[in-house]
Order: structure tokens, then sequence, then C-alpha cells
């Protein structure tokens, strides 16, 4: 598990972070929690983009983490860290098991929009229904780690980092295996992987759920860093937009990828917000074209090229 | 090599698309070691045959036995997971991969059923293996080379390779010389043939190229309008005025005369 150069260098990545996240400004910090709660869900996209799916709804997934946070925060007074993430996950994975018996019979534009479509029956549910939050959401209180109460925001960072990272290694073991290598296998011939003896459907079952129990962790990881949850951006087919627009701008290459891809984002979009706070967007839409027309393998294949040329010389 | 008790059973096999009628009265017995040629012209039945057999057309009435085992029914991978293997007229293999990565893959999931589909793929026995298939299919040059960059020669041989790594007893193989030049056939069907002799395996294939059904099989299913309308030794079918006039074609018969 731990012998490639992608497990050594997340290992190493690991220990710089949490160090240099307690000399790091609240500001840094946070955009970090922020972007690697995000990444865990662009994890579980990349392994569904690599099998030539592409999901516009995993926002379902996203907000059922983060909304079961809220619940048992408001209903049971859940405020550990880990009981709220397996929580989050345990919920979306259910969830992403169940509806998986349909999606894995579906392909192409019907698997992208059937997720969409079930994503915003969850938008208009929560929408209009008061006990779950309405338009407004909830707040959360902060979480605590084993029962002790944190003061500063840097150990859910050092624990969202080491969350994120674990997922990475898991994902990344995950490829080697015989099922994980079917990815790009039933990308390319989903006949001959039945003729092999492979049923596709249960390779795609699990790697969606996979997906859904990622996406709902980033959820409640998210809805703990941001200290609030509301519809509008934690199950919105916006958010769903966003989380296969970071996919992309990561790009499939490694594990690693979604970590970069995200942190890329957060920083892009708080610099795109303060420089024009009325078009932010425009400046978020000229980069997504500029990713793909000229580095259609996102960010990690600029890193590959890059590290390549320096090997080179 | 070849024992007379028949490891696949056919029965009455009949497949009907609307009005149209693909595959009928087809009974046949297959025995282990043997050799069968299918032949016919486009649209005799013999995919259709090919296909009903390894489960990808469910046909409309009749039965198939393996070792006394009903296929109709069972999906593609469990007639796999049975022991029938296919390989396809359009080479069916995965195109942005290597050819090592494409027979890993078949290897893997021949020697990982279950749960052990979540181990490590890349072990050493498997590099083993593969390092044999590699050789006994004369694809060593080609192992680091990406599939879509491959000729469609060497496509064809990957695609019998994987469909073989699983260890069937029965291998059905479509038109496995379509697309090869003239000059390189043979040299393909011996590698074909050697490789699966020495496994042992019972052989069907479809096949258009007379001079390839003389010189490998040793038995000859003829078909014409969805029938079998000859079950002999090549020899024998080649020279049968039926076969010549419906499958070979008058013409092709008096020019040879």
């Amino acid at each position: 598990m731990f012998n490639d150069k992608t497990a050594k260098f997340i290992l190493l990545a690991g220990l710089v972070l949490c160090v240099g996240g307690a000399l790091a400004p609240n500001w840094i910090v946070n955009q970090f929690m922020f972007g690697f709660a995000r990444a865990l869900a662009i994890l579980g996209l990349m392994v569904l983009w690599r099998t030539g799916l592409v999901s516009f709804g995993h926002a379902f997934y996203f907000g059922l983490g983060a909304y079961a946070v809220a619940i048992l925060d408001i209903e049971l007074g859940v405020t550990d860290v880990f009981l709220r993430l397996v929580a989050g996950a345990v919920v979306a994975g259910t969830a992403g098991f169940l509806i998986g018996f349909i999606m894995r019979n579906y392909r192409d534009i019907f698997f992208a929009m059937l997720n969409t479509a079930i994503s915003m029956v969850l938008f208009g549910i929560v929408v209009k229904t008061e006990s779950l939050g309405s338009t407004d959401g909830f707040a959360i209180s902060m979480s605590t780690i084993l029962g002790f109460a944190p003061e500063t925001k840097y150990p859910l960072f050092v624990i969202i980092t080491l969350i994120g990272l674990t997922s990475a290694l898991l994902v990344n073991f995950y490829l080697k295996t015989t099922v994980g290598k079917l990815t790009t296998a039933i990308r390319d011939n989903e006949i001959r992987v039945e003729y092999l003896g492979f049923s596709v459907a249960h390779a795609i079952h699990l790697k969606y759920t996979i997906s859904t129990i990622l996406a709902g962790g980033a959820g409640a990881l998210m809805a703990m860093s941001l200290g609030q949850v509301d519809p509008e951006s934690m199950i919105n087919w916006t958010v769903s937009g966003e989380l296969v627009f970071v996919t992309i701008l990561s790009g499939p290459g490694n594990v690693i990828a979604p970590f970069i891809g995200s942190l890329v984002f957060e920083v892009l979009r708080t610099y795109a917000f303060e420089l024009a706070p009325q078009a932010w967007q425009l400046i978020m839409g000229a980069t997504f074209l500029t990713i793909i027309f000229f580095v259609p393998g996102g960010i990690w294949s600029l890193l590959e090229k890059l590290g390549g040329k320096k090997n080179a010389k | 090599m070849q024992n007379n008790t028949p490891i696949l059973e056919v029965r009455d096999l009949l497949k009907t698309f609307g009005a149209v009628v693909a595959a009928k009265d087809i009974n046949v017995d297959i025995s282990k070691g043997e050799v069968v040629g299918i032949i016919g012209a486009n649209g005799a039945g013999k995919t259709c045959f090919v296909n009903m057999v390894t489960g990808y057309l469910a046909p409309t009435e009749g039965s198939i036995k393996f070792e006394g085992k009903e296929l109709i029914g069972l999906e593609t991978r469990k007639i796999t997971h049975a022991g029938i293997s296919r390989s396809f007229q359009v080479s069916q293999v995965f195109h942005s991969m290597t050819v090592s990565e494409n027979l890993m893959i078949a290897l893997a999931i021949a020697n990982n059923k279950g749960a052990e589909a979540l181990s490590l793929m890349d072990t050493p026995e498997l590099r083993r293996q593969l390092d044999g298939v590699l050789d006994r299919y004369k694809l060593g040059d080609h192992k680091d080379s990406t599939v879509s960059a491959l000729a469609q020669g060497v496509r064809k041989l990957l695609d019998i390779a994987m469909a073989v790594v699983s260890k069937p007893r029965i291998l059905l193989l479509d038109e496995p010389t379509s697309g090869i030049s003239v000059e390189e056939k043979f040299d393909f069907m011996d590698i074909v043939m050697g490789a699966l002799k020495e496994d042992g395996v019972t052989v069907l294939f479809v096949e258009h190229d007379m001079e390839i059904v003389a010189r490998y099989v040793n038995r000859v299913l003829a078909f014409y309008q969805g029938e079998i309308i000859a079950d002999m030794p090549p020899k024998k079918a080649l020279a049968d005025k039926k076969v010549q006039e419906f499958v070979i074609g008058k013409e092709h018969h008096k020019k040879k005369k």
C-alpha cells in the first residue's frame, strides 16, 4: 500500500501539511480545509470518470452527508468529528448503494442526467420542508474531537487533511486491484469485460457506491468546516456542476490530483470574487475553457509534463 | 485427444427476429477435442449460432447443454465461468491499453474470483503467467504497444489470447482470419491452433476461407438459411454438392474445375 511513489508522496505531503498548518495564517488553513473536504468528492468522481461515467448529480450525496451532520447535531447533539464524518459517509453510501441498482444500468448522458434528476428531487424536498431548514438551512455547532473542544480550526484542519490523504491512499490501492483496474477497461470495452467473466454492472455499482461514500464524507467535512448547511450551497445542481468542474480541472491521472485541483479552485474562486464580485463566474468560465482547450488532462497532466521535462534535462 | 462424449449438445435450436428466421432445427453434438469449422454464406446463421452458444443472443426455442448443464438463460459471464470462451469478428480488446495490460486484466479476472478481485492485480505470479501467454501467442514484441496502434492481425491474436487465459474447455472463434492478409493467415492460424492444441481446447470457428477450413478442422458444419445442411469431415464437406451450391457457390466450383 505504501510502496509506490504516489503513496510515499501522500505520506510526505501529510506530514508537511500538518506541520505547515500550525504555522499558517487562518485564511490559508480555511482554504485548505474547504479544498481538501471537496477533494474527497472529486476523488470519487475521478474513479467514475476513469470508467467513462460523469455524474452531474453528486451534490445529492454531498448534501446528504452535510445534512446528516446537521440533523445529528440538532436532534441528538452529536458533535464528535469522527461520528459526524462516519454518519455522513454511511448515509450517503447507503443511498448510493440503493440508487446504484438503477444507475449501473445507464451510461453516458442518461447516467449524468439521472443523477441530476435525483439531486433536484432532494433539493426540492429540502427547500420546501421547514423541519429540514428550508432555504435557510441550519447552523452547526463546533465539532469536538473525542470529547475535546478545540479553540482554533487547526485540529479540524489536521483531521480533514489526514482523512483526505488516507482516502487518497485507499483509492490509490483500490485502483491497483483487479476490480480497480477495470475502470479504463470498462470505458474501453464492456463486452470484453463481460466475456472475460466479470460483471460490468457489479463493477460499476461498486465504483458508484465508493464515489457516494466519498461525496458524503466530503459533505460532512464541508459542513463541519463551514459551520452551516443550506440547500443552495450543498445540494443544488450548481454544486454538482462545480464538482465536475473541479474534476476536469484536476485531471484523472492520479489520486493526488483532486487535492491540488480542489485547492486551485478554492484559491481561484476566492481571488476571482475579490477581483470581480459581479463577474467572478466570467473568470471561472474562462479558466474552464482554457483547461478544456489547452490542458484536457487537467492540472495533473500539466505537472506530469513539467516533471517529464525536468527529468529529461 | 478427441473422444466421443459430447461436451456440447445443441437440440432443436430456433432463433427468430420477428418474421425472420435466423436459425432453425439446429441439432448438433460436439465432442471433446474436436476442431469444428462453421461455414456458410453471409447471413446463413453462423454468427447467430456462436452468439446463442455464448449467451449473447437468447434462442427462441431449444436447448444448449455444456457438459450436461443447460446454458440457456445464463448470462455471458456465467457461460465464461462454465468453461466456454469466444473471440470476435471485430476484435474486442481494450484499445487505450497496452497488450500487457490487456492480458494482465484477462489473467487477473480469470485468477481472482469474488472477493479476490479486491486484491492487488500486479503480482509476480500473474507476471509469470503473462510471460507465458506472450510467448505462446508470439505477442512479446508488442507487449508495451498500445492496442490502438497495432495491426489487425496482432489485435486478433490478442483477442484470442485474452479469451483463452481463463482455460476454457470450448473456444468459439468468429472469423479469426478476417482482416488478415493472405500471406499471414497460415502463420496466424499456426500460432493459434498450436497454442490451443497444447491446451486441449475444443474449438469451433466460423470461417469463410476454405483453405483454412481444409487445413485446420476435422469436422465441418455448413449453414444455409439458418439450418445445418452438412455435418461431415472437411474433405467430404467441401466436395458435397449442397455445400458447393449454397456455401462455396457453384460458379466458384466450376472455375476450379
